[in-house]
């Protein structure tokens, strides 16, 4: 354990190389320390993996973890932090995703933005992406995670902004930056108030005093859970903070598959799933966190299945897993919950690297409409397409089945109305990603498909493989999650509830069969309701309502008020003390009658004064 | 006559001179009128003086009247030089030109 | 001892530089250089001495460093009364520390009368590490006029186009506040006269007078305005904009990074010490201006085209964390407060100086004539960067933890103006990325391509060091926080002990 402070160092080193050979360093050595550094940290994790798992044949206490202290860092009066580092079951399940299919994108993305001129910019904020986010997953005390929170924040923001000529792409940083930086504050006052009522930050000392001196149901941890929610739907895209998600896919699409399908937008999930005891002490945030899954895991269906930009499909399909790791963790299904993220960070990482195989042979086409056909000239990613939305459909026996499922059961369990909307969003899920399938591989425009190029490097190709392989087999893998987290109840629901959760999904690919490549049904479409469609495109107009309630005010204020209204004060002093001197300037004429009159004037004045009062 | 009433009478006399004094300073535009007015003025205060030291039986009154008429005196002096260096550079002595010392 | 030897080798290499600078302006350079390393040697003990302090864990030593006291005037009790706790300390090492840096930014900047101006900003400097020093409240209140005059002649002879207009406007409100606090200085002392029969200007004296009546409210309003006006907070913070914008570079670096802390220095030394009912009666509406500071500032920064007066906002909004911090008055906000304020130095002063090395590069200060800089300045503007990314407060860097700090202290005491001052951490981000999209990122204009040459050494070592600092600050805040523990919690104590309790 005494080289778990490796792990996100190294990382940090390869980003501080990179940093200090300010762009001479030629790319094939960039390259090396780009990738070279996560897969380093990759190969840490392993081994700490085979001690942890040593450790827990030896007899470990169930669930507990390790914690490795490095320095002390904030100190003052009852303030006492540490930077250290704590593993346990869940940051290791996390250690796997992050920095497993980390590597694999690193590869991938060293042949992809092989042609940027901005290659070792590139690297330099993947790594350091990675560091952040290591530091998320690995912190002891909640102000050390937030520190890697804010960091991959920030990660975000510079890579969605690389290609950062074009002035949208800085937009939609900026958007995504302050949108869950607006969770953050959340976050950081959820913080405040547990310092104040339970004294100390560290997560462990949190969560046992926390079941000591709460009881269930009580307001103040109902208040913290909403507010540690808070920042988990900012990070996570999930309502009512999500719109910053499909504006990030500005970025070069490996960022997509890291950042915005497998590490960071599960960050919400992982804080969650860290803090689940406070969670627990209150039966209302727990449906809160569920109906925030439910209901965005449906919007984002929704509003998937009328997208043309094949990143965007993706993107909305994305806050829709989210959303279903949001309900498993509602309806306590915790293990499922970081099951399903796992799964999903693989398949949903393939899904986006195929994507951007697509995307950079069309030559950064993205337009679905414009793509068709594509089976026959692109193979590989065709067949890993098909895995990967296979997995997303969550078709037995892939891994998504076996990860979607249990948190099916979960719901029903818990309230049927959850599993209904849950089955609902399969089905949606099912129509969208049949859809997506349809029209890049088989269905073909007039005019026939479009031209491709085959792309250069060898790097494409392998991690595409891997991490499809990987998706289809890892409904067979233990998380040592599980060993962390509270066990999920057995659950016995009748068989249609099974039944129903699988068939479901079949017929929602059936039906998007019919409508998109056999072209009937066209009714289903919504062919006449353009008002409506665009209502779906744009994502349920909670762009226009923000836009139109916080962003134009501000705007207004601050243009109405550029030149600092509390200035006219001092500006006031000045005309007035001007004023006054032009005014009694008008005495000083050089006419000595004048001055002799008034000088009579105020004596005759004074003395009369004098006399009569 | 009683001393009440010769000193009420002189006191009236200087203010009645001071008055004229003052409306000549106010009205007159030449100079050397302005400094025959001003002349005027310190007569009736020179008047105001004795009457009030007479009326006392005091000397103060006299020696502040020897006083006043070297004052006016010394003025008379200065005055009449500063109006000849003045028509000589204006080419007149009327004081309503006379204004550049205004603000 | 040490102190006044650091105060008189400032002033000394001042006239040297004034003397010099007749005949060469390398000659004024190299002296005032001089003049700062000779500071920095006598001052060096004194940090020692500090740090060995700080880590001895039972230590029964005065929590005062370097105490020196001369008699000046003893009918009116007043002394040369020098002292640093570790308050102070750090304090005088982030003043020499940014002495160092506006004179690596005046190096180049700085062509015409160069030996008044080195005159000058050792003067400051020298006034500065007074203000931090001195504990005799005459002492006080001449060095606090010390330092205002030379940073006067500094705006006023080397500043920008509109510079007699800003230059007034800071010595105005400067000068017309610190009259006030003169006022209530001689008032304290005649109270403190009559309640014990003795004249003293001594802090330590003071601290006993007995200020628990209305009057002490006034007075300690006359202290609070001048402080204020000097940290600055709304609504007494109009000079700043304009003296930044005006100032050369190295001015705006003096102002923005040490001259602003000591009207923060003022408030924590004198404020709840000397007055501490008055002080906590006065909490709940120090703490609405200070959450109005940062909120009323991060809004008025994002609406700027201006480089120079968008950072001088965003100061403003950084200042208003320390009014909050103390006011809240305990440990970790105070703590916090310190944290920040060397963190706002140093981020501040890097953005003071990249903005005047944009100057110098493009002739322009407006935000819409840049874009695109970023492929032609790759070095400059990635510090920029970083600047600004420390400025909205990122974790890792020191503005975070001071932030951190004063905000979790600030919410022990008051949970609502803490959860609105949270709110500016959605503004920073706002107004400090602005910089970025408008001036770095996009197409280059037509204005931004003229003359683009990259950082050179000397610009890098200058910035190098506030990157240093500022990353050192974020992940081991302890080793500043340790100096001035002890320091701090005799004062917190003092601000309670003797009062109704805060």
């Amino acid at each position: 354990m005494d080289i778990l402070w490796l792990i996100p160092t190294l990382p940090l080193l390869g980003f501080t190389i990179l940093v200090l050979s300010s762009g001479r360093m030629p790319r094939e050595k960039a390259r090396v320390v780009g990738i070279g550094s996560i897969a380093l940290s990759f190969m840490t994790t392993l081994y700490i993996a085979t001690q942890y798992y040593a450790a827990a044949s030896h007899g470990l206490d169930h669930g507990a973890g390790f914690t490795v202290s490095l320095w002390p860092w904030i100190v003052a009066g009852d303030l006492n932090l540490n930077f250290s580092l704590y593993l346990d079951g869940l940051s290791l399940s996390m250690l796997f995703v992050i920095t497993g299919v980390g590597t694999l994108i690193h590869i991938y993305a060293s042949g992809y933005m092989w042609d940027d001129p901005d290659y070792t910019r590139f690297f330099t904020y993947m790594n350091l992406f990675v560091a952040a986010m290591l530091m998320l997953v690995l912190a002891d005390n909640l102000v050390l995670m937030f520190l890697g929170w804010e960091g991959v924040g920030l990660c975000s923001f510079l890579l969605i902004g690389f290609w950062y000529k074009d002035p949208e792409n800085g937009f939609a940083a900026r958007k995504a930056f302050v949108v869950t930086r607006a969770g953050d504050t959340a976050f950081a006052i959820g913080l405040f108030l547990l310092f104040r009522e339970l004294g100390s930050l560290e997560i462990q000392e949190i969560l046992h005093r926390a079941t000591d001196e709460w009881e269930v149901g009580a307001n103040m941890p109902t208040l913290i859970a909403i507010l540690l929610l808070g920042g988990a739907v900012g990070k996570s895209a999930q309502l009512p903070l999500q719109t910053w998600l499909p504006d990030a896919m500005a970025g070069p699409t490996p960022v997509s598959a890291l950042i915005h399908a497998a590490t960071m937008v599960t960050a919400g999930v992982y804080l969650i799933a860290r803090t689940h005891p406070v969670f627990l002490l209150s039966p209302t945030a727990m449906t809160l966190v569920a109906s925030v899954g439910l209901i965005t895991l449906l919007i984002a269906g929704f509003t998937a299945l009328n997208q043309w930009d094949i990143k965007r499909v993706l993107a909305y399909s994305t806050m829709s897993q989210i959303g279903y790791m949001f309900l498993a963790l509602g309806v306590e299904a915790w293990d499922s919950s970081i099951f399903h993220l796992m799964t999903h960070a693989l398949f949903k990482a393939l899904l986006f690297l195929t994507a951007g195989s697509i995307i950079l042979a069309l030559h950064h086409e993205q337009d679905i409409r414009k793509m068709g056909g594509l089976r026959k000239q692109l193979p590989v990613p065709f067949w890993c397409f098909l895995i990967g939305s296979a997995c997303l459909i969550a078709l037995p026996p892939t891994s998504g089945f076996w990860s979607k499922e249990p948190i099916l059961l979960a719901a029903w369990e818990v309230d049927p109305v959850f599993w209904a909307g849950a089955v609902l969003g399969a089905f949606l899920t099912a129509i969208y990603t049949t859809r997506l399938m349809i029209l890049v591989f088989f269905y073909t425009p007039e005019g026939g498909p479009p031209e491709t190029h085959e792309p250069k490097g060898w790097q494409l190709h392998p991690p595409l493989i891997i991490l499809a392989a990987l998706s289809l087999v890892a409904g067979a893998f233990h998380l040592p999650a599980a060993d962390a987290l509270p066990h999920a109840h057995e659950h016995h629901p009748p068989l249609w509830v099974e039944v129903t959760g699988i068939l479901l999904p079949l017929v929602g690919i059936f039906i998007g069969y019919q409508v998109f490549l056999k072209e009937k049904w066209q009714g289903l479409r919504l062919a006449n309701q353009q008002a409506l469609r665009d209502f779906l495109a744009k994502g349920w107009g909670f762009d226009w309502l923000y836009d139109a309630l916080l962003v134009k005010p501000f705007l207004t204020l601050a243009r109405l008020n550029r030149n600092d209204l509390v200035d006219l004060v001092p500006k006031g002093v000045v005309v007035a003390s001007t004023q006054c001197y032009y005014f009694f300037s008008r005495g000083q004429n050089g006419q000595l009658r004048f001055y002799v009159a008034t000088m009579a004037a105020a004596a005759i004045m004074i003395i009369s004064l004098a006399l009569f009062t | 006559m009683t001393d009440a009433v010769i000193i009420d009478h002189a006191f009236i006399l200087a203010a009645i001179l001071f008055c004229l004094g003052l409306t000549g300073v106010l009205v007159r535009r030449n100079l050397v009128f302005v400094l025959i007015s001003l002349e005027v003025m310190l007569n009736a205060a020179g008047l105001a003086f004795i009457a009030a030291g007479s009326a006392w039986g005091q000397a103060d009154g006299q020696i502040m009247f020897l006083a006043v008429v070297t004052l006016g005196a010394a003025e008379v002096a200065v005055g009449l030089g500063l109006t000849l260096l003045l028509f000589r550079r204006f080419n007149s002595i009327d004081i309503d030109q006379l204004n550049k010392l205004k603000g | 001892m040490q102190l006044i030897g650091v105060i008189i080798s400032l002033l000394a290499a001042g006239f040297l530089a004034l003397a010099l600078g007749q005949v060469s302006a390398k000659a004024a350079r190299y002296s005032a250089l001089a003049g700062l390393v000779v500071a920095t040697v006598i001052f060096f003990p004194v940090l020692m001495l500090a740090i060995t302090d700080a880590n001895s864990v039972a230590s029964t030593n005065s929590v005062w460093l370097a105490q020196a006291s001369i008699d000046w005037i003893p009918r009116f009790g007043i002394h040369w009364l020098f002292a640093a706790d570790g308050i102070a300390v750090v304090l005088i090492a982030l003043t020499l520390v940014l002495g160092y840096i506006s004179l690596l930014s005046a190096w180049n900047e700085i062509t015409e009368r160069c030996g008044l101006f080195y005159f000058c900003l050792l003067f400051t400097l020298a006034g500065v590490v007074g203000v931090f020093s001195a504990l005799d409240l005459f002492l006080f209140f001449v060095f606090w006029e010390v330092m205002l005059i030379p940073m006067f002649l500094i705006i006023v002879i080397w500043g920008h186009e509109n510079r007699y207009y800003a230059a007034l406007k800071f010595f105005i409100y400067t000068q017309a506040s610190s009259l006030l606090m003169l006022l209530a200085m001689l008032v304290l002392v005649h109270m403190h006269w009559q309640q014990t029969g003795m004249i003293s200007f001594s802090w330590f004296d003071l601290l006993e007078t007995d200020t628990s009546g209305s009057l002490g409210f006034w007075l300690m309003l006359g202290f609070f305005v001048a402080f204020v006006v000097k940290l600055p907070g709304v609504p007494v913070h109009n000079w700043l904009p304009d003296a930044h914008t005006q100032a050369p570079t190295p001015g705006s670096i003096l102002l923005a990074g040490i001259l602003l802390k000591t009207g923060a220095y003022g408030l924590l030394r004198f404020i709840f010490p000397l007055f501490p009912e008055a002080a906590a009666s006065f909490t709940p509406i120090a703490m609405i201006l200070g959450v109005i500071s940062v909120l009323y500032a991060a809004k008025l920064a994002f609406a700027q085209n201006d480089i120079k007066r968008l950072i001088a906002y965003a100061s403003i909004s950084h200042m208003g964390f320390v009014t909050l911090g103390i006011f809240a008055w305990n440990m970790v906000s105070l703590q916090g407060t310190l944290v920040q304020m060397v963190a706002h130095g140093l981020s501040s002063a890097g953005l003071f100086a990249i903005a005047g090395l944009l100057q110098q590069r493009l002739h322009t200060r407006a935000l819409d004539q840049m874009g695109g800089l970023w492929p032609q300045i790759p070095r400059l503007s990635a510090l920029m960067m970083f600047f600004a990314i420390a400025a909205l407060g990122l974790p890792g860097l020191g503005n975070f933890v001071g932030e951190f700090m004063v905000l979790l202290g600030t919410f022990q005491a008051n949970p609502l103006a803490a959860i609105l001052a949270a709110l500016g951490m959605v503004l920073a981000p706002v107004y400090a990325l602005i910089i970025l999209q408008k001036g770095f990122f996009g197409e280059a204009t037509a204005d931004s391509k003229t003359s683009s040459d990259d950082l050179v050494s000397h610009e890098i070592l200058m910035l190098a060091i506030l990157v240093v600092g500022l990353i050192v600050l974020g992940f081991w805040p302890g080793l500043m926080t340790g100096l001035s523990e002890r320091g701090m919690l005799d004062l917190m104590q003092l601000g309670i002990a003797t009062g109704a309790g805060g």
